[in-house]
C-alpha cells in the first residue's frame, strides 16, 4: 500500500484528494498540514539560497507530509524552473534521509496522457484507467465550478452585511464536495450553492474601490504565502477581480494567449516566460477599465514576473493608474505589508474622492 | 553615428565572434560596446528594476552606453534549441524589456527552434533590415558559420590539451557572460591566474558532447546552458583537482542545477555567488582558503 500525498495550494487539496481517492482506493492519501511559519522555516532550512519561494514553501510542506508516514509524493510543474522542482527536491529529500518517490505529472508547462498513464503506473500497477477518466472529468468540472464560486465571493465579500456568512457557507460548500457522488450530484450541489451565496445579503455602494490583483501563480493562489492579502482588502471593502485560477491553467491559458499578444502588442511580442506576459496584457486591461488599482504580487525572485514589471510599470504611468508592487519571501514581515497596504488603500480613497 | 550597435554583455558572450564576422562580411559598420566600466554598470542599476539578475543589469547598462551612437541595437531572442534545451526566461524577456525602457530601433531576431525559427532565418530577417541582398547575407551567414565551428574545435581542443598538462587544474563552470565580465568574474580568473594554476572553462567545451554528458547528473534538467555546464563536469571529473562554480546573483538555472550538481559530485568544489555589493577581498579569502584545502600540490 502506497500513501500518497502531495503540497498543497489553496483550496485545490480537496478536488486533488477527491481525484486520488477514486483512483487508488486500496491506497491511503494522507493530507497535507495546513501551511504555518514552521512549514517555511523547514523549508528555508534545506533549500538553496536563491530559489524561488515556492520551492521552500513546497519542500517544507513535503518534508511534513514525510514525516506523517507518506512514501509518494505528487508535484506539478509550470513553465519557468518550477518544472525542475522535482529533480533537486527528491535530492534533498534523500539527502535528508528520507526514503520517498517524487512524482512529476507536468514538466516545462507540458504534459501528455501517456506519461500521466506511465507514472500513474508506478504508483499503483493496477489502476483502473476508465475511473481515472470518468474521476478527472468530475474533478475538472469541480474545479471550475470552485473557481465560478470564487470568483463571485471575491467581488462581493467586501461588502457582506454579516460578517463571515461568505467564508462559513464556502466551507460548507467544500465540506459537502469532498464526498460527491457522480457528475449530477456535483451538478446540482453546484446549483444549490449558486442559489445560496446569490441569496446572501450584500450591500454594494456605486463608488466603491475596485482593485485587480495580477501575479505570479502560486503566490497569488495559496493564502498563506501572500498573508491573507485578499482578506485583509476585503476588510477595506473593496472588489477584487483576479485572473489567474487553476481552471485558468489547465484551459484557458493556451488560448487565451493569442488573444493577450494582440491586445498588448505594443508591449511584448514574445512569450516572456510562465504567467509574465499574461500579467501584462490583464494590467493594460484593469487600466483601460474602471479598475481603481493593480497590485502585483510575486515571490522574490521569480524571474519571469521580474522581467514583467518594468514593463508593467510603464503601461500604470502612460495610463496614469496606480500599481503596487509586492515581492513575498519567507522572511517578509507582516505589519511591512499592512502598512504599504493601508497607505495604498488610502491613496486610492483620496483619488476616488477628487 | 554608427549603423548597428552590439552590447558587450549577455548573448555577446555567446555570440560576439559569430556576429563580428558576419557583419564584417556583410560591410556594415557597428559599435560594440567597451568593456564592462564602473559608470556602465551603475547606469545599468539606475535603469534595472532592483530585483533583477546582476547579468541583466549590465546589460541593460551597456544598452544605455550605446543608445546615442547608433541606429539600430542588436538584440537577439534566444528561447529554445529543440530537445528540452531552453535558455533562462530572461533570454526570452530581453527583448521586450530592452523595448520598453528605451526608444531606439532595435534589431531583433528570434531563435525558437519549437516554432522553426531558426538562426539563418533569423540572420535574413535582419540582413534585409540593413537593405542587403539575399545573396550578399547567404555568403556572409555561410562564413560566419563556418569560421564558428573552427573556433568550436579549436576551444575544444585547447581545453582537452589543458586536462592532459600535469599541473593542479582547475574546472570552472560558470556562464560565460558572467565569467569573462570584468567587473563580475575577472579579478576571480585574474587571480587564480596568478597562482599559477590551469583554468579549465565549462563553456569552452563541444555542447555537442557536453549536453548529452549532463545526463549523468540530471535527468530532467532542460535549461540548455546550465545542461552544458553540468556535462563539462562530467567530462573531465576524473582530471581535475577542483571545481569553482560561479554565479551572479539571483540567477534561475544556477539556483538548481548548480545545487544539484554539488549535492552529486565528489570532487572539492567553491561555490561563489556575485552580488553588485560583493567585493573581491571577501571572495579572495574565500579562494585562497579553497586553494590552500586542495593540498600542497600547486605548482609553484
Amino acid at each position: 500500500m502506497t500513501k500518497i500525498s502531495f503540497p498543497q495550494m489553496g483550496d485545490y487539496h480537496i478536488p486533488a484528494t477527491y481525484l486520488l481517492s477514486h483512483i487508488f482506493p486500496n491506497d491511503k492519501i494522507i493530507n497535507a498540514p495546513k501551511i504555518t511559519n514552521k512549514t517555511i522555516e523547514l523549508g528555508t532550512k534545506y533549500s538553496p539560497e536563491f530559489v524561488c519561494t515556492p520551492f521552500k514553501y513546497t519542500l517544507g510542506t513535503m518534508i511534513e507530509c514525510l514525516e506523517k508516514g507518506a512514501d509518494t509524493l505528487i508535484q506539478m510543474g509550470g513553465g519557468c524552473r518550477y518544472g525542475y522542482y522535482a529533480e533537486l527536491q527528491e535530492k534533498i529529500l534523500k539527502d535528508l534521509g528520507y526514503n520517498c518517490k517524487i512524482i512529476n505529472l507536468v514538466t516545462k508547462g507540458q504534459t501528455n496522457i501517456r506519461r500521466i498513464n506511465k507514472l500513474f503506473k508506478q504508483i499503483n500497477h493496477k489502476y483502473s484507467k476508465i475511473k481515472t477518466i470518468y474521476y478527472s472529468f468530475i474533478t475538472l468540472k469541480m474545479v471550475k465550478y470552485m473557481d465560478i464560486i470564487d470568483d463571485y465571493i471575491r467581488q462581493n465579500i467586501g461588502f457582506e452585511q454579516k460578517e463571515g456568512s461568505f467564508e462559513k457557507l464556502k466551507e460548507e460548500m467544500l465540506n459537502e464536495f469532498k464526498y460527491i457522488k457522480g457528475y449530477r450530484n456535483l451538478y446540482k450541489t453546484y446549483k444549490k450553492y449558486l442559489k445560496k451565496f446569490y441569496n446572501l445579503k450584500t450591500y454594494k455602494p456605486d463608488k466603491r474601490l475596485k482593485i485587480g490583483i495580477i501575479g505570479e501563480l502560486y503566490t497569488i493562489m495559496e493564502p498563506f504565502s501572500n498573508y491573507y492579502l485578499e482578506k485583509s482588502l476585503a476588510k477595506h471593502h473593496i472588489e477584487i477581480k483576479r485572473f489567474t485560477n487553476v481552471h485558468y491553467l489547465l484551459f484557458e491559458k493556451a488560448k487565451e494567449y493569442k488573444k493577450y499578444q494582440k491586445y498588448a502588442k505594443e508591449y511584448f511580442k514574445y512569450p516572456l516566460g510562465a504567467d509574465a506576459s499574461d500579467n501584462i496584457a490583464r494590467c493594460k486591461f484593469l487600466c483601460e477599465n474602471d479598475y481603481d488599482g493593480i497590485i502585483h504580487i510575486k515571490s522574490s525572485f521569480c524571474t519571469p514576473e521580474i522581467g514583467a514589471m518594468p514593463i508593467i510599470n510603464k503601461i500604470a504611468n502612460t495610463y496614469q493608474k496606480p500599481v503596487l508592487f509586492f515581492s513575498f519571501d519567507s522572511a517578509t514581515s507582516k505589519t511591512g505589508i499592512e502598512t504599504r497596504l493601508e497607505a495604498f488603500y488610502d491613496m486610492l480613497e483620496m483619488r476616488k474622492e477628487k | 553615428m554608427y549603423k548597428l550597435g552590439i552590447p558587450r554583455s549577455l548573448f555577446y558572450y555567446y555570440y560576439g565572434h559569430f556576429w563580428q564576422d558576419f557583419f564584417n562580411a556583410l560591410k556594415i559598420d557597428y559599435l560594440i560596446s567597451p568593456i564592462t566600466n564602473k559608470k556602465i554598470m551603475e547606469n545599468g542599476m539606475k535603469i534595472a528594476g532592483s530585483e533583477m539578475c546582476l547579468s541583466l543589469k549590465n546589460y541593460l547598462g551597456h544598452i544605455d552606453y550605446l543608445k546615442d551612437k547608433c541606429e539600430y541595437i542588436l538584440v537577439p531572442r534566444i528561447s529554445n534549441f529543440k530537445n528540452d534545451n531552453q535558455t533562462c526566461t530572461n533570454f526570452w524577456a530581453a527583448k521586450d524589456i530592452v523595448n520598453n525602457l528605451f526608444e531606439n530601433k532595435i534589431l531583433n531576431y528570434n531563435v525558437d527552434i519549437q516554432k522553426h525559427q531558426t538562426l539563418k532565418k533569423g540572420l535574413f530577417k535582419i540582413g534585409k533590415v540593413l537593405k542587403k541582398t539575399p545573396l550578399e547575407i547567404k555568403k556572409a551567414y555561410h562564413y560566419a558559420v563556418i569560421k564558428e565551428k573552427k573556433r568550436l574545435k579549436k576551444n575544444h581542443q585547447i581545453n582537452q590539451n589543458k586536462l592532459k598538462l600535469p599541473k593542479t587544474k582547475i574546472l570552472i563552470v560558470s556562464h560565460p557572460y558572467n565569467l569573462y565580465d570584468e567587473l563580475i568574474g575577472k579579478d576571480i580568473i585574474k587571480y587564480l591566474k596568478k597562482r599559477k594554476i590551469e583554468l579549465i572553462y565549462s563553456d569552452k567545451f563541444d555542447p555537442k558532447i557536453t549536453n548529452k554528458l549532463s545526463k549523468k547528473i540530471s535527468k530532467d534538467l532542460y535549461f540548455k546552458y546550465s545542461k552544458d555546464n553540468l556535462g563539462a563536469i562530467i567530462y573531465c571529473q576524473n582530471k581535475i583537482d577542483g571545481i569553482i562554480f560561479i554565479s551572479s546573483f539571483p540567477c534561475a538555472p544556477d539556483s538548481l542545477a548548480n545545487e544539484l550538481a554539488m549535492r552529486k559530485i565528489k570532487i572539492p568544489y567553491l561555490n561563489l555567488v556575485i552580488d553588485d555589493s560583493t567585493s573581491f577581498t571577501g571572495l579572495e579569502t574565500r579562494l585562497e582558503s579553497f586553494l590552500d584545502m586542495l593540498g600542497g600540490k600547486l605548482n609553484d
